[in-house]
Parts: structure tokens; C-alpha cells; sequence
């Protein structure tokens, strides 16, 4: 961001400074004048909303949020035999458990193991007690977007670390930034507020789900259907005429992915 | 430097263009639609590890078994389960709705006590510890008194263990009042005892038959078990006839093979005509008629007197032509319709109006019974049987001190198993007025437990009288029901998705069952089970009284009772005496006779006359103030029982029948002369008038108003409240002559314009 921020310091600057060599005549200063001030403020206007917008904006649209306990995954998956799934693991129905729930904690963490304050304080307040630990989640989708993880893990053969990165090496769990508007994890539109992205698991947008999903040919039947790429927005002009595919389309095709 | 107007233009616009080249349009966008689906009022499905509970569902008597699907702690859907031999997989819309009464607003989440006047809804909270103490402080005063008669106990059902135990406590205490609400089980109670000669149920197997004949049996509006009474009906069609008889074009009528509008009330008479062709024409069965029943011909009592038997009664009275008159229905229709019941393979022929929920005339019953003797199917496949209750409540015998045995002496209140009415176990609809005569005794206190006899039994404002001349009501409701809201004390017991209870006998079922309600989520709230609260109130009282309820809990005394049964009903979630067998004719009857009594000797004595000369049960009031007749009817949107519709129901509720919180009756066009559709008038009977809307329909018999039941709620929620009317204020109980029974089937009214 900074360096953004900087680049449009710069401009801004050189702006004032062309400004400033193409000066005209002092005999013509009477008239051109104002010119000068209505270009500067333009420019002062201009630049300030830059300002805002790519520095001011993100501060103020996240609020920083600390896990309840905070989570070494290394110790955890060096001590589990079958890595991520182990503890993250697919219900026998094919749901996907998530965030492990206190009983399978409670295994290891009946008594207190160690001397990290974290551990004394998870047995002292949530195991003792029976309580979940209200852990956030940075991953979770908004209520409206079904997403299946065995669709993706075990017939995609996807990796966990291709949307959820490495994870799994982390040895503290990070801040968790929450949208003060829509109340969910900065993750999924990505920490670069200009929504660009160097991994697969910087952002998990809908774009991202298209892209991964176009580039290897990943597409549900449902969506096959559908007279329009699924890149972006309804096409409505590209749909066929035929009522026939539209009554197949109408029937399920946005609500494969949406609720 | 001089900054003008422009100056500060260019401020804006510079500034509107760097916003559109900086993300915070577009990313406030996206978040804006986002948002916009994330409103609280959304409802959203929780995540999490899906499980599955069975259980027996006892919102009506139907006992359907129920699959709730569970997410962690919270129960999302209910389900019918499958292979349950009452419902396989099928459930109702109150079923279905049941969460609704789990999660719902309407529910009392603690012991209340009441603070203000009856009925005013000022409530104060209590501890169970004071709850139970104030009841055990007030009975055990009454019964040092000697007054240990004057306490009642009304409840749904008369089976299982809770209903054994509030009895128990009843016998032991000493009062003879235990009364179950009405319905037409008792009537086909009592037409078991009295034809069969034995303490039975109604079974029918509807599965096998290939005829039904329905005298007004709301087959699929909710009558017996509502989702097996479904699965038959589409099952009969194409390999069996439904014939519906009724005044009204109801969801069954309209789905039968025929439908034949009767006269309403007239319904005995018809099913003695049709005796009078099946015996003219010879066309019953000889070997069960000949062989195994008694009273068909002319026969001569103990005493000597001769009394004239079945076939020359209806021979003599009943004629087509007779029938024609009193019914309404031609003589050829009468004859064709007899011809195809008696000649088809299994017939069947029930009664018991819309869904049962009033008991009518013993001589309907009888004479619809007679008629399924007359062909013979009686304990046969396809056929009516008597069906035993599941013995299997085998509790030590109550030892009672003297209080107890002085108390057990009196008369009951409902004056039911007394001189009048020897024969009938429970008479609910003469307690209000025993109790507001005060005739026997006063009542001085009262427990309701599983009913709502403030909504539900007919004459609401006597009913109300009633409980008001009763100083100490204490209702066990889990819902701020009608009942629960004119009490002083309301000791909330768990709703039936949270706790054990076995459910027997599902209604008209032909096999014995016993199904097994478990606890699909902990208690929600501050609640506690009625037979955990029974148990502890008699603890209390200590002595003989105690003594006789050995268990620590409820639980514990379902787990001894059910004994081996336990664990198979815990895993099934129903007991199956898959080795019963309806009796064969040989041994199937207990009457004097041993054979099936077409005229119980011991009640001929007394009513000579009940096929003698057909009255029908005149409905009150006076022809000429009131020249209509309003009748009920029951469908399956709407639940007319002890519990109202939750939410989810009374949704469904077409604007025929309810338009926002105004009631629609029903008027054929040629009697609701003047009214247009949707017309506000007046519905006046002797019991009160209201105001209503009418809905002018072809499917109604002329001369008629019909009412729907299950509206006119004061109690509940937001949702059920204040919508239509309880037909219930509109209508006074006709007691059966022969049973002391309510026999009304409807009551004189005037429609005027409001």
C-alpha cells in the first residue's frame, strides 16, 4: 500500500511542479490565475482521495481482532500422524468438521500439558468448564455461498494449503481483521485492498473460485448450463432463446454455489 | 492566494475522481451486498455435525414416529421415520411444526405463579422447590378436611405411564376424579363393552378393506392417525371405493369415489336403513350372523319379557323409504349403497365426525357397528378389531389409608360409572356444569395435565365459569394455552421433543403398539417432566402416599415398567406385540351371551328404544328464532385439539377460511341469500353471537352454516391469538341419552348482517 500511497505523493508533486514551469507571462497572471488554484486544488483533491482510499480506508474498515487462544499448528501437526486431517477431518456423512470442537481437544488437553500461559488458560476456561473456545475462523464464507470441501479435497484432489495457505506452519495464529461492515474475515477479499493476488489462497472471492474452476476445466453440470462464463456477471443477452434451457437454468444454476 | 468557488469545485471533482481510481467505491460496494445479506432477522442454518434422534411424536393421538434431524445441539427438521408401522416416513403438518412449539415464543419457560386476577396474564416467577410445595401445603390442607374428593385431574389420555401415575396419585390421595377429555374413542369404547363385551379400542384395519364406508369420518382431514389415514387413501385408489356421508363437501368427500350429503345428525338412521336392505336381501353373513352374535332375532330376557330383535326392527322401521325421509337421501341411493357394501370382499364402515374429536351419539356407533357385523368383519383382515390395551404398566397395588378410602367412595363429579351412566368411564362435558350447579360437591382443586379444556370443551363460557368457582388450578402445560392462562399455578412440563414418555396405542390402530418418545434436545428451559413432579408431590405427603410411588424419577420408573422392553424401545423407538392375533369369533367375546350383542341384554333393559324409534339428537334451539343450522368441521390445516397451530400452520390457512383475523363460514348460495362473498354478518346460536364473514359455497347442504375448528385461540402466540373463533363458544354439550356422552353435532343459528 505504502509504496502505492508514495507513487501518488510523487505524481502529485510533479504535477505542482509542471504546473509551475508552464507558467504563463506575468502580464497574462491576472487572468490565467485562478486556473492555477482550481488545478492545484484538483490536484490537492485528487491526491487526498488517493490518500484516503488506498491508505486511510482499509485502516478504518478492519477492526483487529485476537484469537481467544492463540494456536501453534507446528507442534500440533508434528504430534498428529495424518496431517491437517487429522484434526480437520470429513464427518462420515462427507461434511467437513472445520475448527476442532473441545471433545477433540479434550483428549490430549484434559489436564494442563506444558507451561504456556495459553494452554494453562485454555484447560483453566474452556476444558474445565466444558465450554467451546470461540475461535475465528479467517476463512469463513459469508452465510449465502455453499461451499463443499470434499467436492474439492477429495474429488478435486485439491490441497489444503491451495485456498487456506500454509497454515499449517504457523506457529501463532495472527490477528484476525474483521470487516466492521459485513462482519466477516479480511481473508476473503484479500489482504491487498486493490483485490490483487500473488498465491491462490490470498483472496476467496467468487472471481477465485471461477478462475481456479476455468483453468481446470472444474465445471458442475448445473453449471455447465449455463449460457454465460461464469467469470463474472449474468449476460442476459447471451441467453439463448430456447425456454427449455432457460427453465433448466432458472431451476438451479445460481443456487449450486448460492443459498 | 484567492480561493473561489471553482477553486473548491475542483476540490470536489478532483477528489471524485481519485476516489473512482482508489478501491473504496468498489470495495464498499461489494461489502454493501454482502451486508445486505446479513441482516439478523435472516435466518441463518446453523453449521455443524448432523445427527439424527428418534422419537413418537404425541401432539394428537395419532403416534406417528419421527426422525429429527439435529445439527450439534439443535434440532432443524422433523421428519416421519421410516418403516414406523403408524406413519412410514410420512409426517403431518403439525408434526412438521413441531419445532415451532420447541423454540417458539409460546412456551412457559419457568413455574409460574399467578399474581393478578385470573386470566389477567400477570405472572410471577417462582423455584420449583415453592411450586411443589404450594400444591402438596394445599392438598394435603384439603384432604385433613376430608375434602381429598374435591380435587380433580384432567388429562388427555387415560394410557401410559404418566397418566398412570397421576391416577395412582389420584386413588391414593383419595379422590375419584381423574377424567380424560372426550373424543370418539370413548364412544367406540363404550360400543366395544357393550357389543364385544370387553374394555378395547377401535382398530381398523383400513389397509386391507376395499370398501370404506365413512359416516362423516374425516378420513383425510385428520381422523385416527392422520398420515396413515393419508397413505390408505391414496393406496385405495384404483383397488377399493371410498363412499364419504356428509352434509359438506369436505377434503375427504371431495376425494372419495362418492359423496352423499346427508342430513347432519341423521347419520344412525342411514346405517339402519342400510341394515334394513342388507337383511331383506340376505345379503349378511349367515355363519357370524347366525353362528356368533345374539340379539339379531326376536329374543325373551331373564325375566321373561320378549324384546324384539335386530332384523325385525329394521325391517319394521327402517324401509328405504323411511330412511329417505329422515336422511335425506334417496331410497335408490339407500339400496345401491347397501347392495355394494354388502357384496363387496372386505368392507368397513366408521363414524366418528371430521377428526374425532367429539365423541357423538352411542346409537351412531352402534348402528355403524352392526353394520360391519352384519358382513361379517369383524376381527378380521381388512375389518374392525378389538384391540386390548398393551398390558405391560404391572405396578404393585396401591395400599390406601383411610383419608384415601373415604375419598374413593364418593361419586365422580361427571357423575361417569354412577346410576345414570353406568357404562361410561369419563364424561368431561358435564363437569362444568356439576361444577357451576354445584350439585354434587364443590370442586376445590384441579390439575390439567396434556389438555386445554378451557379452549376445547364446548359452552366456553360455562367451561370458564367453571374454572373460575375452582379456587386452586394448577395446569402442567408447556404452552401458555387457554388453560394455562386461567390457572394459578403453572408447573411447565417438558414439550415432547425433550423428554421420555411412552405413547401407546396410536388411534385407531388394529395392532398394539407402544411407541416410545425420547429426548431429541435437553430441556430448553426451566422445565420439568409431569411424572418427575407427580413423583415428588407425593413424596412430599410422605406416609402411604409415598409409599406407593417406590421410583427416585420419572425415569427411572419408565426404565422398571417398560423392563426388557426398554432396550428394544430405545433402539426401535416402538414396541410391536408382533404376536397378537384379534381374537377369532369363537373367543372374541365377553358379553352374557359370549357372542356379539346386536342388543346388550343388560342395556336393552334400560334403552329398549335406541334403534327402537330413530330420534335423532335434536340440535338446541328454537327452529323459528334460528332458522340455520351451524356445524363444525375439522381439516387438516388446522389443529382442533388441546394444541393450537403453530406459526408454520396456520399459514397455510386458505383466505376461505381465514382471512386475516376474520373467520369465513360456510353458506350454500341459496340460504346465504343477500350475502356476497367475503359479506360481514352476525352468527348468532342460543350460546352466543359473533361477528364472521361468509364464504358462499356450493359444497355445503342448504339450510346449513359449517365453521371451521382449531380458530378463535386467545392464548398462544402473536401468530394463533385473536384469529376467527372457538366454534366452542357457539355450541352447548347434548348429552347422549343412552352414554351421558355429548352427542351435539351442531345447534340452531341465525346469520344477520352486521
Amino acid at each position: 500500500m505504502s509504496t502505492l500511497d508514495e507513487k501518488a505523493k510523487e505524481a502529485s508533486t510533479e504535477a505542482v511542479d509542471e504546473v509551475e514551469t508552464v507558467l504563463p507571462p506575468k502580464e497574462k497572471k491576472q487572468d490565467n490565475g485562478p486556473w492555477g488554484y482550481i488545478i492545484l486544488f484538483f490536484i490537492i483533491g485528487f491526491a487526498a482521495s488517493l490518500v484516503i482510499g488506498w491508505g486511510i480506508f482499509p485502516k478504518l474498515l478492519y477492526s483487529q481482532k485476537k484469537q481467544p487462544i492463540d494456536f501453534n499448528h507446528v507442534i500440533h501437526v508434528e504430534a498428529v500422524e495424518e496431517g491437517c486431517e487429522s484434526c480437520h477431518f470429513f464427518r462420515e456423512d462427507g461434511s467437513f468438521s472445520g475448527v476442532p470442537k473441545l471433545v477433540q481437544c479434550v483428549d490430549c488437553h484434559e489436564e494442563v500439558m506444558g507451561e504456556d500461559p495459553n494452554e494453562v488458560k485454555f484447560v483453566e476456561e474452556y476444558v474445565a468448564k466444558g465450554q467451546e473456545v470461540p475461535w475465528l475462523v479467517y476463512s469463513k464464507q459469508p452465510d449465502c455461498v455453499f461451499f463443499s470441501h470434499i467436492a474439492h479435497v477429495k474429488m478435486g484432489k485439491i490441497e489444503c494449503d491451495t485456498c487456506h495457505g500454509h497454515i499449517g506452519e504457523s506457529t501463532h495464529s495472527r490477528v484476525y481483521e474483521e470487516n466492521r461492515f459485513t462482519g466477516y474475515s479480511r481473508d476473503i477479499w484479500g489482504k491487498n485492498i486493490a483485490g490483487l493476488k500473488k498465491n491462490t489462497w490470498d483472496r476467496m472471492k467468487m472471481d477465485d473460485c471461477a478462475e481456479c474452476h476455468a483453468e481446470n476445466k472444474a465445471v458442475p453440470k448445473t453449471v455447465e448450463r449455463l449460457p454465460w462464463p461464469i467469470s463474472w456477471m449474468p449476460r442476459p443477452y447471451e441467453k439463448p432463446t430456447s425456454s427449455q434451457v432457460r427453465t433448466q437454468i432458472d431451476k438451479d444454476a445460481c443456487f449450486v454455489c448460492h443459498k | 492566494m484567492k480561493v473561489c468557488r471553482r477553486s473548491f469545485l475542483s476540490l470536489v471533482i478532483g477528489g471524485a475522481a481519485g476516489t473512482t481510481l482508489s478501491p473504496l467505491p468498489w470495495k464498499l460496494m461489494d461489502d454493501s451486498s454482502i451486508w445486505t445479506q446479513m441482516w439478523p432477522w435472516t435466518p441463518v442454518p446453523e453449521d455443524g455435525e448432523v445427527s439424527y434422534v428418534n422419537t413418537v411424536c404425541s401432539l394428537c393421538p395419532g403416534g406417528c414416529g419421527l426422525t429429527v434431524r439435529k445439527i450439534n445441539e439443535r434440532a432443524i427438521k422433523i421428519e416421519g421415520m421410516k418403516a414406523y408401522p403408524v406413519n412410514d416416513g410420512g409426517v403431518c403438518l403439525l408434526g412438521l411444526s413441531g419445532l415451532q412449539l420447541l423454540y417458539g415464543p409460546t412456551r412457559v419457560k419457568t413455574p409460574l405463579k399467578r399474581v393478578g386476577a385470573r386470566g389477567e396474564g400477570r405472572w410471577e416467577k417462582i423455584s420449583w422447590e415453592d411450586a411443589i410445595s404450594e400444591v402438596v401445603k394445599k392438598l394435603a390442607d384439603l384432604r385433613a378436611k376430608g375434602l381429598s374428593h374435591t380435587v380433580g385431574c384432567i388429562s388427555d389420555s387415560d394410557r401410559g405411564t404418566v397418566a398412570h401415575l397421576l391416577g395412582r396419585f389420584l386413588t391414593v390421595y383419595g379422590s375419584p376424579n381423574f377424567i380424560r377429555t372426550p373424543s370418539m374413542q370413548d364412544s367406540y369404547e363404550q360400543t366395544m363393552h357393550l357389543m364385544h363385551g370387553v374394555q378395547a379400542s377401535a382398530g381398523f384395519d383400513v389397509e386391507n378393506a376395499d370398501f370404506i364406508l365413512s359416516f362423516g369420518s374425516g378420513l383425510i382431514d385428520g381422523w385416527g392417525s392422520p398420515v396413515r389415514m393419508f397413505k390408505v387413501n391414496s393406496a385405495l385408489k384404483g383397488k377399493g371405493k371410498l363412499v364419504q356421508v356428509e352434509p359438506r363437501l369436505s377434503n375427504t368427500a371431495a376425494k372419495s369415489d362418492k359423496w352423499i350429503p346427508i342430513k347432519p345428525g341423521t347419520e344412525a338412521a342411514l346405517a339402519l336403513g342400510l341394515a334394513h336392505v342388507i337383511i331383506k336381501e340376505s345379503l349378511y353373513n349367515r355363519d357370524f350372523v347366525n353362528n356368533y352374535s345374539f340379539g339379531f332375532n326376536d329374543w325373551t330376557d331373564d325375566r321373561g319379557r320378549s324384546h324384539k330383535g335386530f332384523k325385525k326392527l329394521v325391517l319394521d322401521e327402517y324401509g328405504p323409504d323411511d330412511v329417505a325421509e329422515i336422511t335425506g337421501i334417496s331410497d335408490s341411493t339407500i339400496i345401491a349403497l347397501a347392495r355394494s357394501f354388502a357384496r363387496a370382499s372386505k368392507p368397513l364402515a366408521v363414524c366418528g365426525r371430521g377428526q374425532g374429536n367429539t365423541p357423538g351419539g352411542l346409537s351412531e356407533f352402534m348402528a355403524v357397528h352392526a353394520l360391519n357385523a352384519l358382513v361379517g368383519n369383524i376381527n378380521k383382515k381388512g375389518g374392525v378389531w378389538a384391540v386390548p390395551d398393551p398390558d405391560y404398566i404391572r405396578w404393585p397395588e396401591v395400599e390406601m389409608d383411610i383419608n384415601a378410602a373415604k375419598g374413593m367412595q364418593a361419586n365422580r363429579i361427571d357423575g361417569a360409572g354412577g346410576k345414570t351412566y353406568p357404562d361410561s368411564r369419563y364424561l368431561l362435558n358435564r363437569f362444568p356444569e356439576a361444577v357451576n350447579s354445584g350439585k354434587e360437591y364443590p370442586m376445590k382443586a384441579l390439575f390439567v395435565v396434556g389438555a386445554n379444556p378451557v379452549y376445547t370443551i364446548p359452552d366456553s363460557k360455562a367451561v370458564k365459569e367453571a374454572f373460575d368457582k375452582i379456587p386452586f388450578v394448577v395446569s402442567f402445560s408447556s404452552y401458555m394455552d387457554e388453560t394455562a392462562a386461567n390457572a394459578d399455578l403453572i408447573l411447565p412440563n417438558h414439550v415432547f421433543l425433550e423428554r421420555y414418555e411412552d405413547v401407546p396405542m396410536p388411534a385407531g390402530l388394529q395392532k398394539p403398539i407402544v411407541g416410545f418418545s425420547k429426548p431429541v434436545v435437553k430441556p430448553q428451559f426451566n422445565t420439568r417432566h409431569v411424572g418427575d413432579v407427580i413423583i415428588q408431590i407425593a413424596k412430599s405427603f410422605g406416609g402411604v402416599i409415598a409409599d406407593a410411588f417406590p421410583w427416585d424419577n420419572y425415569e427411572a420408573c419408565l426404565q422398571k415398567t417398560l423392563g426388557n422392553k426398554w432396550n428394544a424401545l430405545n433402539k426401535e423407538g416402538f414396541w410391536l406385540d408382533s404376536n397378537f392375533m384379534a381374537k377369532g369369533w369363537k373367543r372374541a367375546f365377553s358379553t352374557p351371551s359370549g357372542k356379539f350383542e346386536f342388543f346388550s341384554r343388560a342395556f336393552a333393559a334400560k334403552n329398549e328404544n335406541l334403534f327402537q324409534q330413530f330420534r335423532p339428537v335434536e340440535p338446541e334451539g328454537d327452529e323459528g328464532r334460528f332458522p340455520l343450522i351451524l356445524i363444525p368441521y375439522d381439516y387438516m390445516r388446522l389443529a382442533s385439539g388441546c394444541i393450537g397451530d403453530p406459526p408454520f400452520a396456520i399459514k397455510t390457512v386458505e383466505d376461505t377460511v381465514l382471512k386475516g383475523d376474520d373467520i369465513l363460514v360456510e353458506v350454500n348460495p341459496k340460504s346465504g341469500r343477500g350475502f356476497r362473498e367475503g359479506d360481514q354478518a352476525i352468527l348468532s346460536t342460543p350460546k352466543g353471537a359473533v361477528k364472521v364473514r361468509v364464504h358462499l359455497f356450493d359444497g355445503i347442504m342448504p339450510g346449513l352454516v359449517a365453521m371451521p375448528r382449531g380458530l378463535g385461540h386467545t392464548a398462544y402466540d402473536e401468530y394463533l391469538a385473536d384469529k376467527g373463533i372457538n366454534f366452542n363458544e357457539l355450541i352447548g354439550p347434548v348429552e347422549d341419552p343412552a352414554s351421558g356422552l355429548d352427542a351435539a353435532w351442531g345447534i340452531r343459528a341465525k346469520l344477520t348482517r352486521a
